[in-house]
């Protein structure tokens, strides 16, 4: 689940710059070498592709459709559909990006911004050891801290206040997508915070001094001026947030629940894709089940590089304007 | 320094493939795998040249590699299906110990019992409550809390969850129509947690729960377990007695593939299964397969001891004589092997 992150790479285009001096065998071979770097990745990815393509194809035979959109799964009578842990590997995402981006970028902007030069390190070191946690760790917290607390307290609190909103109905058990979403926020709060950090950091500050010399306040500055400049940068780091999310297996399937349904309620236990292809795959019984998972595994590949594709669509759109495109 | 660090290697080298050293590997279930490690090491002991290394990697795992030949010998907890077997002709299923499936709950009552048939509408989501008129059945004059019930069941592909379910479909029929029983099922109610592990933790942690975890971790850490009422109608703890109990009475076929839920026998506990090692009925090499059968022997003689200190239920007699019987037929190279230094 990696994702090439946001730093622009210099294109390599020594050799023919100089080719006008006459063939230069170092620089051919250096760049035949990147060439040759850059091909393998591509050809990892097509490899990665077929195997699954060949291990999916005794569940994908009644085709890829039923497949994606059956929400039965039933390894007992051999049936399998993959619609359930789609659903709740995009509900915990999206959850989780609703709740780490606001907070992150309110971290961004206090390290960069706002807060006593003397706090930032400190806060900027919490946020690098948020980064170093196990995710196994993380889940373990999640099951032993976050779900009592949830169940007990902020989803009966939820479920009294804001009731009347379908998300938030049900019975508080703890567990659930409510539980793996906010995990996920904490996981990839780090990635989007420190990433933010540096877009801040490439304002100029001109921009800024212009702003507050014609009269802005400080808020004003950040809302006028230093948001709308990095808004691509942000969204750039939102994206290596949700690559994250979307993939992550052990801390997820620890307080999702691992339940194979479909309900509107965040209250409710769910399932996520990498949690059941972990949590089966070395137990499956059969050809039809090894491809299930396998099958899910190039949903999981599917989903994720369809939200990439529109993430990447709206950090182009925005970054069309005044800001530079940080994260294209 | 060259030298020094060719001298170094060299040592590592021979230290690693001493003269006359025999290496047999095996692969698969990871519920027996105390045992069978303390069973290797104690064997070493006996026997300096012959060192084993077994990888607990699933029952599912060890199918597949002694199907394709990678190990010389697999471990399961579920017997091989016919499906398998087909693809893997020759193999010989050992039974070693025997394991049990308890009920783990988390309500304030003591010594629960529990039917079979209100075992399975619990975990069928339809009893709902701890003070339901059919617990309250089974369990006279104890006083049950007005609690919703919260089933928690293992979310992985488990060994223990087919003993489980293989047990359920047995005694409710709705149960063998809906879920039915394998390593996965679709559950109809509750939350599923990873390994033994987890589903104690959740079971701890939610008021209500009603879990199920193998007998060995179970006793290891002092859960609280259910008494389940067995075939012959009389209520039985879970304990390496009653779990050993089990397999004295089901009359064993041929290739032991047999499932043991649900046995018949006064005290018999009736969530129980053998753990099997998955052998050639004839080895190639020969080194390997003397030894190996010699191991086998061993193992459910001499061996057996061990099992209970780590919580797990030694065969019962009967099993011993007929699986003894069965080792003296498997063959090296099309002849059979000489156990007579061992007894």
């Amino acid at each position: 689940m990696n994702r090439s992150p946001a730093a622009p790479l210099p294109r390599v285009s020594g050799g023919a710059a100089r080719s006008a001096h006459g063939p230069n065998l170092g620089d051919r071979a250096w760049s035949g070498l990147l060439g040759l770097l850059g091909g393998a990745v591509l050809l990892i990815v097509g490899v990665v592709v077929l195997a699954l393509v060949h291990v999916a194809r005794p569940a994908l035979k009644a085709g890829a459709g039923t497949f994606v959109s059956s929400s039965d799964w039933d390894p007992v009578s051999g049936s399998f559909g993959a619609l359930p842990f789609i659903y709740g590997t995009v509900v915990t995402s999206v959850v989780a990006i609703l709740v780490a981006v606001p907070i992150s970028v309110g971290l961004a902007l206090f390290l960069q911004e706002m807060g006593p030069r003397k706090l930032r390190p400190v806060v900027s070191f919490g946020i690098e050891t948020l980064a170093a946690i196990p995710s196994v760790i993380y889940g373990l917290w999640g099951l032993f801290v976050l779900v009592p607390a949830l169940r007990d307290h902020l989803e009966p609190f939820l479920g009294r206040t804001l009731g009347f909103l379908p998300v938030f109905r049900g019975a508080p058990i703890g567990l659930g997508y409510l539980a793996a979403g906010l995990i996920l926020a904490v996981m990839i709060l780090p990635t989007i915070a420190s990433v933010t950090t540096e877009v801040l950091k490439t304002v100029p500050a001109s921009l800024k001094e212009g702003a507050l010399a014609l009269g802005a306040t400080r808020w004003e500055a950040i809302r006028m001026a230093i948001l709308p400049y990095s808004r691509a940068g942000i969204l750039g780091a939102t994206l290596l947030g949700l690559g994250r999310a979307l993939g992550e297996t052990m801390a997820v399937t620890m307080v999702i629940g691992n339940s194979p349904t479909i309900s509107p309620s965040l209250f409710a236990a769910g399932y996520s894709l990498p949690a059941v292809i972990a949590n089966e795959f070395a137990e499956a019984t059969g050809d039809v089940h090894t491809g299930a998972l396998a099958g899910l595994a190039l949903v999981l590949f599917g989903v994720s590089l369809i939200l990439n594709s529109a993430a990447r669509l709206l950090v182009r759109m925005v970054a069309s304007g005044p800001s530079r495109a940080v994260a294209s | 320094m060259k030298k020094l660090l060719a001298a170094v290697l060299l040592l590592g080298a021979a230290a690693s493939a001493r003269a006359g050293d025999l290496l047999i590997t095996g692969a698969g279930a990871t519920f027996p795998f105390p045992l069978y490690s303390r069973w290797f090491s104690d064997y070493n002991k006996l026997h300096p040249a012959l060192k084993f290394n077994y990888q607990s990697i699933g029952s599912g795992g060890g199918i597949k590699q002694i199907t394709e030949g990678t190990v010389d010998f697999g471990a399961s907890d579920a017997p091989m299906t016919d499906a398998e077997l087909a693809k893997a002709p020759g193999i010989q299923h050992i039974p070693t110990v025997l394991g049990a499936v308890v009920v783990t709950y988390n309500a304030p009552v003591k010594d629960l019992k529990l039917t079979g048939e209100t075992l399975s509408r619990v975990f069928l989501g339809k009893i709902a409550k701890w003070n339901d008129p059919a617990i309250a059945r089974d369990n006279p004059g104890v006083r049950l809390p007005d609690q919703a019930i919260a089933v928690v069941h293992r979310s992985d592909g488990s060994g223990t969850t087919a003993i489980f379910t293989d047990y359920l479909a047995k005694v409710s029929p709705e149960w063998k129509a809906g879920p039915g029983a394998g390593k996965s099922v679709r559950w109809p109610v509750g939350l599923g947690a990873k390994g033994n592990e987890g589903v104690t933790g959740m079971v701890k942690q939610t008021p209500g729960a009603v879990g199920y975890v193998e007998l060995a971790y179970a006793n290891q850490n002092h859960l609280e377990m259910a008494s389940l009422k067995n075939r012959d109608g009389h209520f039985v703890k879970p304990s390496i007695q009653s779990t050993s109990e089990a397999a004295a009475g089901v009359r064993m076929p041929a290739d032991y593939r047999v499932s043991i839920t649900d046995a018949a026998g006064r005290n018999a506990y009736p969530i129980a299964s053998f753990t099997y090692l998955l052998v050639h009925r004839d080895t190639r090499d020969a080194a390997k397969g003397t030894a190996l059968v010699q191991f086998l022997s061993w193992a459910v003689h001499q061996g057996q001891a061990a099992a209970a200190p780590l919580d797990y239920a030694p065969l019962p007699k009967k099993v011993v004589e007929q699986v003894t019987a069965t080792i003296k037929t498997l063959t090296v190279q099309g002849k059979h092997v000489s156990l007579a230094s061992q007894h």
